[in-house]
């Protein structure tokens, strides 16, 4: 079965010839006329249409955004304040990136439509350090939608008003996580708070109530409020709405970034069909289908069981449609969208040693379970590598790993410790292995790792 | 502390983008890092007072976010992405091509003082990789000879910046 069209609602302008990121060429496509629209109903609606819509964030838990909204405390009298994410870092994920350089309005007028649903006074975008040409693209972006009334006082004259301000981050992962980046945004080191009792929708920003979504999930609510949440809920399948992104990267033909309609597509057919396969002479080993932190899904291996709604299913990794659900199914995650291809050329060690490295420099260092944990893993696995492998270090790997989930502040302790405690699952045989491996058993593509 | 007067009045610019000032730590240090080059001792001090604040409040954040660095580096900055999307197509090379052609290693400032080169983590680029971030700007599929490529055009720059000034 060959690939569905990609349906691009949020990549719509992006590589489009002729399109600019100013505020002109935006307008002339229709812009702001969603707005203009939206701030004649009354807030409580579309925050309704939000929540019919099953939209899911797209930033990496896939939590739904109306629920999200729902849960913001509106009865403290505190202001609310909104923060875009925008700190894009998980490796393998790069949509956000486009849109704030080629289509900055967009995200701002689904910015816009977010907080007059929440009565959101003051926005913040958090965009990572290393996107300096991003942040002032915003920041014109931004003063242009104030010049034109779309942002700032007296929002085309309805009398509400809300303003936007960038930040910007200074090269910390952690400031993904969303309490993470409110302690950044408060001008302290980015640790993340423990939840409860701070969850951001009750003790967000300031200890106010604060609602955090990705770039990507604001520009899906600017489409919900333009076609209605019911209209887009027949978008993709049920329970994953709307469109997805998926950021292919590594060992394919044609790496990229594609937008379809979500579980409307299989990893098969994104991956051979859109991506054109395995580069010339290989073939497939590994995939990670949602951000480094997701579990890696091996190809060959099978998934039999029972979907919630009792339908029985029997893949590979290639059938497996590429939504939320699906993948948890499998024992992995749709994450961030990030889509990390490994052909028969990588050993797994060594790319286990990279992601590791990743995790120890980013954990923020608050839990010992994660700093020492995610510190253990890369040591053992850059020795492994570099001074010679043990036949003990699966089993070791795998005690580091298995003491870190649960017992931490933030979800970066599942996030670090999922690679090796699937890398191990998936490809014990390399592991135990790999201290027998010879340099010359390497094929000629493999290069170094770490 | 001696700064530039645009740097002085963006910096009250931005403090008033919080209503608790200290929510301008991060704007701070990036625009005194942009005007001096790197957080000297004297910057921490100053903002600590500007946004009142204690000392170690400056240099705890400072010491935690990777791209705040407590010492001058090269003329230029070169920052090759470590990650794994990266090195699956050739970024340890890549970095490995920009070493050489400076004689220089990760971290340090080149013999010649024109470049610092770093490993960093992910740029939200994978689909163009390997990549490479000079100063502001992002390189895309940077392999060997593209690394040659860009490393000589950062020499050529050099030489011709000398012969204008002398
Ligand atoms: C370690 C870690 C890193 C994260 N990094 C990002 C990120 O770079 N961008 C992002 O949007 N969300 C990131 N998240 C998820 C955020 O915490 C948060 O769930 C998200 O921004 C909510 O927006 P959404 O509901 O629209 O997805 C990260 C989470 C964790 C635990
Ligand atoms: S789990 Fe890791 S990153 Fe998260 S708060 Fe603890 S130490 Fe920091
Ligand atoms: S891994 Fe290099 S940009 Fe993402």
């Amino acid at each position: 079965m060959s690939a569905p069209e990609q349906n691009r609602l949020i990549f719509q302008h992006i590589d489009e010839s002729g399109y600019t990121n100013d505020l002109a060429c935006y307008v002339r496509h229709g812009g702001y006329e969603i707005l203009k629209k939206a701030v004649t109903r009354p807030p409580a609606e579309l925050i309704d249409e939000v929540k019919k819509s099953g939209l899911r964030g797209r930033g990496g838990a896939g939590f739904p955004c109306g629920v999200k909204w729902g849960l913001v405390d509106r009865k403290s009298g505190k202001p609310i304040y909104l923060i875009v994410n925008a700190d894009e870092s998980e490796p393998g994920t790069f949509k956000d990136r486009y849109i704030i350089h080629q289509d900055p309005h967009q995200l701002l007028e689904g910015t816009m439509i977010s907080c007059f649903a929440n009565n959101v006074k003051q926005a913040y975008i958090y965009i990572r350090g290393e996107m300096p040409h991003g942040a002032r693209i915003l920041e014109k972006a931004i003063q242009e939608a104030r010049d034109a009334g779309f942002v700032g006082q007296n929002i085309l004259g309805t009398g509400y008003s809300c303003d936007i301000f960038v930040h910007r981050g200074a090269g910390a992962y952690i400031c993904g996580e969303e309490t993470g980046l409110i302690e950044s945004l408060e001008g302290k080191r980015a640790y993340p708070r423990i939840k409860p009792p701070y969850f951001p929708a009750v003790l967000g920003l300031y200890q106010c109530p604060t609602i955090v979504n990705n770039v990507e999930t604001l520009c899906h609510v600017k489409t919900i409020a333009d076609i209605g949440g019911e209209a887009y809920s027949k978008i993709g399948t049920p329970g994953n709405t709307g469109t997805r992104i998926f950021c292919v990267s590594g060992h394919v033909q044609k790496p990229g970034y594609y937008e379809f309609e979500a579980g409307k597509i299989t990893m098969g057919q994104l991956l051979y069909d859109v991506c054109g396969g395995p580069l010339p002479g290989r073939t497939f080993k590994a995939v990670i289908p949602g951000g480094s932190s997701a579990k890696i899904l091996r190809f060959g291996e099978r998934f039999k069981g029972k979907s919630r709604a009792g339908v029985e299913y029997d893949w590979g990794v290639e059938d497996v449609p590429m939504d939320f659900d699906s993948l948890a199914m499998i024992g992995t995650m749709g994450g961030s969208g990030g889509v990390i291809v490994m052909d028969d050329s990588v050993n797994m060690v060594e790319a286990l040693a990279n992601i590791n490295a990743f995790y120890s420099h980013e954990s923020c260092g608050q839990c010992t379970p994660c700093r020492e944990g995610s510190l253990w893993m890369k040591k053992i696995t850059s020795r492994m590598v570099h001074d010679g492998a043990r036949p003990e270090d699966a089993g070791l790997l795998k005690s580091v790993a298995d003491q870190i989930p649960g017992r931490t502040i933030c979800a970066f302790g599942e996030a670090c410790s999922w690679p090796t405690q699937s890398f191990l699952a998936k490809f014990d045989d390399e592991f135990k292995t790999y201290h027998e491996a010879k340099a010359d058993d390497k094929p000629a593509e493999a290069v170094e790792l770490i | 502390m001696n700064l530039k007067s645009e740097t002085l009045s963006k910096i009250d610019e931005v403090i008033t983008h919080y209503p608790v000032k200290r929510s301008a730590m991060l704007p701070l240090l990036h625009l005194i890092q942009e005007d001096v080059g790197y957080i000297p001792e004297e910057a921490m001090t100053w903002i600590a007072e500007k946004l009142e604040l204690q000392p170690i409040n400056v240099y705890e954040v400072v010491t935690f976010y990777p791209m705040f660095r407590r010492k001058p580096i090269g003329r230029r900055h070169i920052k090759v992405c470590r990650t794994l999307s990266c090195a699956l197509l050739g970024g340890y090379k890549t970095c490995a091509t920009f070493e050489q052609e400076f004689k220089t290693q990760r971290g340090e400032v080149s013999p010649d003082g024109e470049v610092t080169i770093e490993f960093v983590e992910c740029l939200a680029s994978c689909g163009t990789a390997p990549v490479v971030l000079i100063d502001d700007d992002l390189h895309e599929k940077v392999d060997v000879a593209k690394a040659k490529q860009l490393a000589a055009q950062i020499k050529e720059k050099a030489i011709r910046k000398v012969a204008s000034s002398g």
